[in-house]
Formats: structure tokens, sequence, C-alpha cells
């Protein structure tokens, strides 16, 4: 090494500082690029919230009915004269479907979540998880084909010798179809719960005499309950949003009844349905449908808020 | 002796309270993989008992006659009689969308992501956003409809800005509803990356961006990868929102342009197996499987890229 090599230029070279400058000007412009995709997404809630809440507040003016009248009054007749807008029947269908379908898929999820994290040797696991990922992608709209033309001949083959009448629009035949549909979701979620319980818990309970049936459901199920609770709380919250499924199975009566093989009208029909039809741009019946997605999206949001708030709120934290 | 034989009897029935519950926990998880195959079997059966005024083959279960007539299926556009109807409008449709999807979600959503794990301090835009994606993930489906419908169909009204019942609001209506999904993936597999890589980086004089290009992206790019594919695939899948958005209506073309109006490959399965015909529900059977044999062959895609990926990035 000569002398000169070990001198430090006093200044550098007016190249540097071109380039200096040019990268530190790109640094700036793809950060505040990034910051704008991101803040897109927030725009696009902003823009949920806004359009809808714009449309409702239209088309309260323009019915001059009061939220109170609209979410509890009995009768739907869009197209009558004078049009009635009393959407407690979609309300009521929309129940009956995240019901019906608990009824049946949260039991089941949490057994075969049980299952996943307990009992399943590691080959079956393997064999398990990715199928139930698979039930998961599968297209809703195949979900309701199957339950149209598959799931309602079947009941109707069980139930008419009985005597039953069984309509080709039923609400129970969506109901199966959309608790199979969220079973994966409640499994997959729960099974991760479950998973991360430790396992010294579970050899402290063993080492007690316990059995894997006392293990499991007396101390990894409580362990692991904010968790599940979560789950639970995210697909009824799935249910209430589905569309297609109960579009093809449940029809489009809009009616308050506990008959489930009876065709009834959900929150997501009723837009399907109206959308579908030749309502007039700016009508009441046009701005009925923002009004009715308004209640759909507040009642999510509120399950998908309460479900992160129980995760959080009511989570035991092991060491 | 008494409390042995009590204690015995007891362990005995706990024992078989075990047994029994595995046993239904076991059934309960079965009840899924079931499903699916009865699912299958039921549409392929569907799709195989051909509409009646149909070429019939009676070889049933025969996967070449099936690929057959799946393909000319794929190949019709006319859905007035059963043996002319066909998917070829949606498919095209379908396949625009996947495009329009890739090229709007894809850059803003693994954008948002980067931004999110690389550049932004955790402070109150880091929260508000955080919060903001976890919500959005969870808004159905036909919720995006509405807005699609009300933002890019009909601009509110204004008749210069209104896109009309286009591809474009399908599309980019489709990709609002994966932007969510896509942007969880991404953070995800940016969060995998070891933070010794960065910091090696950073400490050679990198800045954040050259750490972000050189470095992270490319070592989760799999990941990237397989999230954004799936999310794809849910794009296709979806229905509810394009009904709102323009897709409803029996258009028999293959669209020519992202301004032409449309039809989805989901939207024509739903319009066949709402027909009152019961011989319609043989072709929408044969639609679901094409739409099946789609998001297979998109998923496939994905295990493949992130295998091929992952042994280049050991190497």
């Amino acid at each position: 090494m000569t002398p000169a090599m070990l001198e430090t230029p006093t200044e550098p070279p007016p190249r540097w500082k071109i380039h200096r400058l040019l990268r530190v000007w790109q640094e700036t412009a793809i950060r505040e690029f990034l910051r704008f995709c991101a803040i897109l997404t927030v725009l696009t809630t902003v823009g949920i919230v806004l359009v809808l809440g714009a449309e409702t507040l239209r088309f309260f003016q323009i019915t001059r009915i009061s939220p109170f009248a609209f979410l509890t009054g009995q009768v739907l007749d869009p197209e009558g004269d004078p049009p009635l807008f009393g959407i407690l029947p979609l309300i009521w269908g929309t129940v009956v479907i995240a019901v019906g379908s608990s009824l049946f898929a949260l039991p089941i999820g949490l057994l075969s979540a049980i299952y996943l994290s307990e009992y399943a040797p590691r080959r079956v696991r393997s064999f398990l998880k990715p199928t139930l990922e698979l039930l998961a992608g599968v297209p809703t709209i195949v979900y309701g084909y199957l339950a149209l033309l598959m799931v309602t001949p079947a009941l109707r083959a069980l139930l008419t010798p009985w005597g039953i009448r069984v309509e080709t629009f039923n609400a129970l035949s969506a109901c199966i179809v959309v608790g199979v549909m969220i079973v994966p979701m409640v499994s997959s979620l729960s099974e991760d719960v479950l998973s991360a319980v430790p396992r010294g818990l579970r050899e402290a309970a063993y080492g007690l005499g316990a059995t894997k049936f006392e293990v499991s459901t007396r101390i990894v199920l409580p362990a692991g309950l904010s968790g599940v609770a979560a789950a639970f709380i995210l697909a009824i919250s799935r249910a209430i949003g589905e569309t297609m499924a109960v579009v093809l199975a449940a029809g489009s009566r809009p009616q308050i009844t506990l008959n489930p093989l009876t065709s009834i009208e959900t929150m997501t029909t009723y837009i399907v349905a109206v959308a579908g039809g030749e309502a007039a741009f700016g009508s009441a019946e046009y701005l009925s449908l923002f009004a009715v997605g308004m209640a759909l999206f507040l009642m999510t949001l509120v399950l998908n808020i309460l479900s992160r708030f129980v995760l959080r709120h009511f989570r035991e934290v092991y060491q | 002796m008494t409390q042995g034989t009590m204690y015995r009897s007891r362990v005995r029935r706990r024992r078989l309270t075990g047994r029994i519950f595995g046993v239904a926990c076991f059934l309960a998880t079965l009840t899924g993989v079931v499903f699916l195959t009865v699912l299958l079997g039921s549409v392929v059966t569907s799709a195989l008992s051909r509409p009646p005024d149909h070429p019939r083959y009676d070889l049933v279960g025969n996967g070449k006659e099936l690929t057959t007539y799946l393909i000319s299926l794929a190949g019709r556009f006319q859905r007035s009689q059963v043996a002319k109807a066909g998917f070829r409008a949606g498919i095209a449709g379908s396949l625009w969308l996947l495009g329009l999807v890739t090229t709007f979600a894809i850059p803003v959503g693994v954008g948002a992501a980067v931004y999110l794990e690389e550049f932004a301090a955790p402070g109150r835009l880091r929260t508000i956003i955080d919060t903001n994606i976890a919500n959005l993930a969870g808004v159905p489906s036909i919720v995006y409809g509405l807005l699609g419908l009300a933002v890019f169909v009909r601009a509110f009204g204004v008749k210069t800005l209104a896109m009309g019942p286009t591809l474009w609001a399908g599309g980019l209506t489709l990709s609002l509803l994966v932007l969510p999904i896509v942007v969880i993936a991404t953070r995800e597999a940016l969060r995998a990356v070891p933070k010794s890589l960065r910091h090696a980086a950073l400490g050679l004089g990198a800045t954040r961006w050259q750490v972000v290009r050189d470095h992270v992206l490319p070592s989760a790019l799999p990941g990237i990868l397989t999230g954004t594919i799936l999310a794809l695939s849910r794009a296709v899948g979806e229905t509810a929102p394009l009904l709102m958005v323009g897709a409803a209506g029996s258009t028999l073309r293959v669209p020519k342009g992202p301004s032409s109006g449309y039809t989805a490959l989901p939207v024509e399965i739903y319009n066949y197996a709402k027909e009152p015909d019961p011989a319609f529900a043989a072709v929408a059977a044969g639609g679901i499987l094409i739409l099946l044999a789609l998001l297979l062959t998109m998923n496939a895609a994905a295990i493949l890229i992130r295998n091929r990926y992952a042994r280049h990035a050991r190497s």
C-alpha cells in the first residue's frame, strides 16, 4: 500500500454527489409510492362506509321511513304500491341461516379441531389438513349447486314418504351446505389455537393420571377457549355474509317462519335479487340495496370486532 | 379391596368415554373428507349424465369421454338450447378478470405489505392500517359488489366517469376484494425473512429500498407467489360481487377488450343451475368441473413455483 492510497479525498467528486442525490430522491419516491399503496387499503374501507352511508341516507330521505321502522317492519314489498320496506323478514332469514348452519358446523368443527390437535397421528394429520383447506377453497357457487341439485332432492326423498312437504327452495338445505362450508374455517382456526397450548400443561395432567379425553376437554379446551370462541364468531359472521349457496338453495320469499322446509330470504339474497332486477338508478328500490347492505356490513363488522376482542382480552397467556 | 375394584371400574369407564370421544372426533373430521368426495363424485356423475338431446356416451366414469364433453362445453356460447349450451364467453371473461386483478391487486397489495413490514415505523398510521386490513378481510363479498356498483359502474350517477357493466368495473371490484388477502399473505412471507439478512445489507450501506429489492423480496418471493396465487383463485371463484357489477346479463360474446361487457364462468354456472329445466343441471356440473380444473391448475402452479424457487434460494 502506498501512502497515496491511504489519503482520503477531502471532498467527494461531484459525480458522487449527484448519485447520492438521485438515490435519496429515488428512495423517497418509492417510499411514498408504497405508502400510497398501504393507504389505498384504508381508502377501500372509507369507500365502503361512504358509499353505503350516503346511499342509505338518501334511501331514508326518499322513502321517509325511520331506520327503526325499516329494521322492524314485517312486510317487504319493494315493488308494491306503495312500496313497503320492512327488513325484519330478511334479518330473520339471515339469523335462521346463521344459527342453523352453526348448530351443525360449530360442534363438528370443534371436534375435528380436537381430533387434529390431540388425537391424529402425524401421517393422518398431514393428509387431513390439506383436505380441509381444499374444502375451504371450493368456490361458494359450487356449494350452491350442490344444495339445490343434491341436498334438496335428498331431503325430499327422505322426508316425502313421511308426508312432509319439502319446497324446492328451503332453508334447511341452505343451512346444511353453509354449515359444511364453514366447518374448515372453524376447525383450522381452532386447531391453531389448541396446538399452541403448551405441552407442559398436557404432560402435567397425564402425570396426574388423566385420560386423553380429560386432557382434551378439561385442560386443552379451556386453555384455548378464547381462540375457539373467536373462531366460532368469525364463522357465524361468514355464514351471515354468505351469498351464492343461499341464493340458489333458500330462494327469495321474505317471510318470518320457523319451518325450515320453506323458502326464506336473507339480506344477501335480497341484494342479489334486486340487483338482478330492473330497479332504476336512484329509485327507492335501488337505494334499498345499500340500506340492506349497510345493515349486513354492520352486522359482520360487529362480529369481526367482537371476535378480535374476545381473542385479545380473554386469552390465557402461558410462558 | 372394594376400593380397588371401584377404582378399576371407574378407570375403565373413563377410558371408554375417551375412546368414544376420540371416535366421535375422528368421524367429525371425516365428514369434511366425505363431503368433498360426495361433492366431486356427484358433480362428475351429473356431468356425465348429460342432456338427453346430446350425443350420449354410456361409459360412466370414462375420463376420455368426459374430457371431450368438457372441451365441447368450453367451446360453445348459446344457452337457449341445452345441447348447444356452453361456457366460452364465461371462460374468456374469467381469464380477462384474472388478468385485470393480477395487474391491479398484486402490485398494490405487495406494495402495501412492503410498506407496512419494511418502511412504516410502528405508530398510529400502522395501527390504523393493521386494524383496517383485518376488518376488510371479514367484509362479505357482496358488500364489495355494492361498492363496485356505486363507484365503478355508476360513479354516483356521473355519466362521464361511470364505467358501466364492463370488465374494468368487474376487475377493479375483484381487485379490492382480494387486496386484503394479498396484503396478509405477503406480510407473512416478508416476516419469515430473517432479520439478520436485512441487518447485513443495511450494515454494508444499502438503502432501505435496496435491501428490499435485492434481498428481502427475492427471498420472500416463493411465499408471496403462493399467497397471491391463492388470492387470485379466490377471485376466479367469486360470483356474488360480479352479479352486482354487470356480469349478470346473458352476454354471449367473448369480450373484445376491458371496456366491453362480460360474463364470468361462475356466473354462467349460476345461470345454468337456476334454470328450471333439470337438463341444464348437467351443463352446470360440466361448468363446475371446468372451474375446478382451472383452480386446480392455478394451485398446482403455486406449488410448483414455490418448490422451484425454494430450491433456488437454497443453492
